[in-house]
C-alpha cells in the first residue's frame, strides 16, 4: 500500500517537475514549486519523516513561496526567451539521468536493515537516546545533542544566508518605516479586502501560538526550532501581507530583526561555551545541571530555542528585504 | 455499535472522495474561471467535512480526534476565502463573469 502512495507521489513529483520546466508564466512556475514542496513533504512522511516533512512543507510550500512571489513583485511575471543550445542540454541530462539510474542498481532496498546507513552509528543513537538523553523524539536527540556541531554548523549557514541577502538587496531602502511610505502601491496591505483580512487576523495568533508548540515540544514530537522558527515567521508574514509593509515594521522593526538573527546564532554558541566554562567539551550539555539528562535536556531547549530564534530572523528579514524594496 | 461507526465512516469516506472526483473534474471540465472555481470549492468543503468525519469516526474519542477537528475547523475558515481572494483578485484583473447561455471553451472545439 505504502508503495502504491509512494509511486503515485513521485509520479506526481516528475509531472509537477515537468510542468515547471514547460511554464512560461513565471507566477504559475512559482505555484507548482508550491506544490512540488507540499508533494515532497508528502513524500518525507510516507518514509516516516515527520520532522523533515513539517520543514519542507513550512519552508518549501510556504515561506519560499511568498520569497519567489516577492522576487516576482520586482521583476516580470513572464520568462525571456533565452538561445541556447537545446541540444547539448538534452545530452547533459539524459547522460546525467542514466548515470543516476545506473547508480541505483548498487543502492540497497529503502529500508533494508543491512544497509551501511543502518549500521554505521544510526543504531548506537537509536540505543543510546533513551538512556543518555531521556526524550522521545530521538530525530531531536541526534539533531541537538549529538549532532550539536552539525546543527551548529547549520544555523551559521542561515546567518550567513541572511546576512548575503540583506547585503545585496537593502542597499538602496532605508529600513524604517516612514522610508517606506510612497516606495510601492502594497504598504497597504490587502486593508481594502474584507473577507482574508477578518479571518486573517482570527488566524495569526494561532499561527504564531502553533509556531511555539511546535518550538517546545520538539523533544516530544515531529518539530524542533528549524520547523517553529518558519511558522512564527509565515504568522508575521502574514500580518505584514494583510495589514501592510509599514505596520509590521512598527511591530517588528528591521532593528529587533537584526538582533533576532544574530542573537539566536549566538544563544546557541553561548551554550556550548558555557559547557565550557562549567567544565565539560563544547556543546557538551551534560554538565550544565547536576544531574547529566536535566543538563541535556536544558541544553537541547536552549539550542532549539536560538534555532528557531535565528531562523524568524532571517526569514523575515530576506521578506522585508524583497517586500520593502520598490520596482526596480 | 462499532459496526455502525465503521459503515457510517466508510459511507462518508467514500462520498468524500466521489466530491472529490467531481471537483477535479468540473475544475477540468467547466466552460470559464469561476465555474471553475465553483467545482473546485468542493474539494475544500463538503469533501474535506466528509473525508476529515470519516477518519475522525475511525479514531473515536482520542487526542488524534481534536487534532483532526482543529485541521477541520482551520480548512473551513481558509479555503472559502482563499475562493473568496481569488474570485476578487480575477475580478480586480479584469475578467468578468459571462452572462447568458454559456460558450464552450476555445481549446474544445
Amino acid at each position: 500500500m505504502i508503495i502504491l502512495f509512494g509511486v503515485f507521489l513521485l509520479a506526481l513529483l516528475v509531472i509537477t517537475a515537468l510542468a515547471i520546466v514547460r511554464s512560461e508564466s513565471l507566477f504559475a512556475a512559482v505555484i507548482l514549486t508550491g506544490i512540488f514542496s507540499l508533494l515532497m513533504a508528502a513524500n518525507f512522511f510516507l518514509l516516516d519523516a515527520a520532522d523533515v516533512a513539517l520543514t519542507e512543507a513550512a519552508i518549501g510550500a510556504g515561506i519560499s513561496t511568498v520569497l519567489f512571489l516577492g522576487a516576482l513583485a520586482l521583476t516580470g511575471e513572464h520568462e525571456r526567451g533565452i538561445a541556447t543550445n537545446r541540444l547539448l542540454a538534452l545530452g547533459v541530462v539524459s547522460i546525467t539521468t542514466l548515470l543516476v539510474i545506473y547508480a541505483t542498481f548498487d543502492k540497497p532496498r529503502l529500508g533494508d536493515p543491512d544497509a551501511p546507513v543502518q549500521q554505521h552509528v544510526g543504531p548506537w543513537y537509536l540505543e543510546k537516546t533513551a538512556e543518555l538523553i531521556d526524550i522521545p523524539n530521538a530525530v531531536t536527540a541526534v539533531l541537538g545533542s549529538f549532532r550539536g556541531y552539525d546543527t551548529l554548523g547549520e544555523v551559521f549557514v542561515v546567518f550567513t544566508a541572511g546576512i548575503g541577502v540583506l547585503f545585496l538587496l537593502s542597499a538602496r531602502t532605508g529600513w524604517r518605516p516612514e522610508d517606506i511610505e510612497g516606495v510601492h502601491a502594497p504598504e497597504q496591505g490587502l486593508r481594502h479586502y474584507l473577507v482574508p483580512r477578518v479571518v486573517g487576523r482570527m488566524l495569526i495568533p494561532f499561527i504564531f501560538l502553533f509556531g511555539l508548540y511546535v518550538q517546545f515540544h520538539g523533544d516530544y514530537g515531529p518539530g524542533g526550532g528549524f520547523q517553529a522558527g518558519a511558522i512564527v515567521a509565515s504568522s508575521v508574514i502574514l500580518y505584514a501581507l494583510l495589514e501592510g509593509e509599514k505596520r509590521a515594521l512598527e511591530a517588528l522593526p528591521m532593528r529587533v530583526l537584526q538582533w533576532l538573527v544574530a542573537g539566536g546564532a549566538l544563544l546557541y554558541g553561548a551554550v556550548g561555551v558555557a559547557g565550557m566554562l562549567l567544565g565539560g567539551n563544547f556543546l557538551d550539555y551534560s554538565v550544565l545541571a547536576s544531574d547529566p539528562i536535566a543538563g541535556q535536556h536544558i541544553g537541547i531547549i536552549l539550542i532549539e530555542l536560538g534555532v528557531g530564534i535565528t531562523v524568524t530572523g532571517v526569514l523575515l528579514c530576506v521578506f522585508h528585504a524583497f517586500a520593502a524594496r520598490g520596482k526596480v | 455499535m462499532t459496526m455502525a461507526i465503521d459503515i457510517l465512516s466508510w459511507i462518508m469516506l467514500t462520498a468524500g472522495g466521489i466530491f472529490v472526483f467531481i471537483g477535479g473534474l468540473g475544475a477540468l471540465r467547466m466552460p470559464n474561471l469561476y465555474t471553475r472555481m465553483h467545482a473546485a470549492s468542493l474539494t475544500d468543503t463538503i469533501a474535506a467535512v466528509l473525508i476529515l468525519g470519516g477518519i475522525m469516526l475511525q479514531a473515536g474519542t482520542t487526542l488524534a480526534t481534536i487534532k483532526l477537528a482543529a485541521i477541520l475547523l482551520f480548512l473551513l475558515l481558509t479555503s472559502p476565502t482563499a475562493s473568496n481572494a481569488l474570485a476578487s483578485a480575477a475580478i480586480l484583473s479584469g475578467l468578468q463573469p459571462e452572462e447568458g447561455p454559456i460558450k464552450p471553451r476555445e481549446d474544445d472545439a
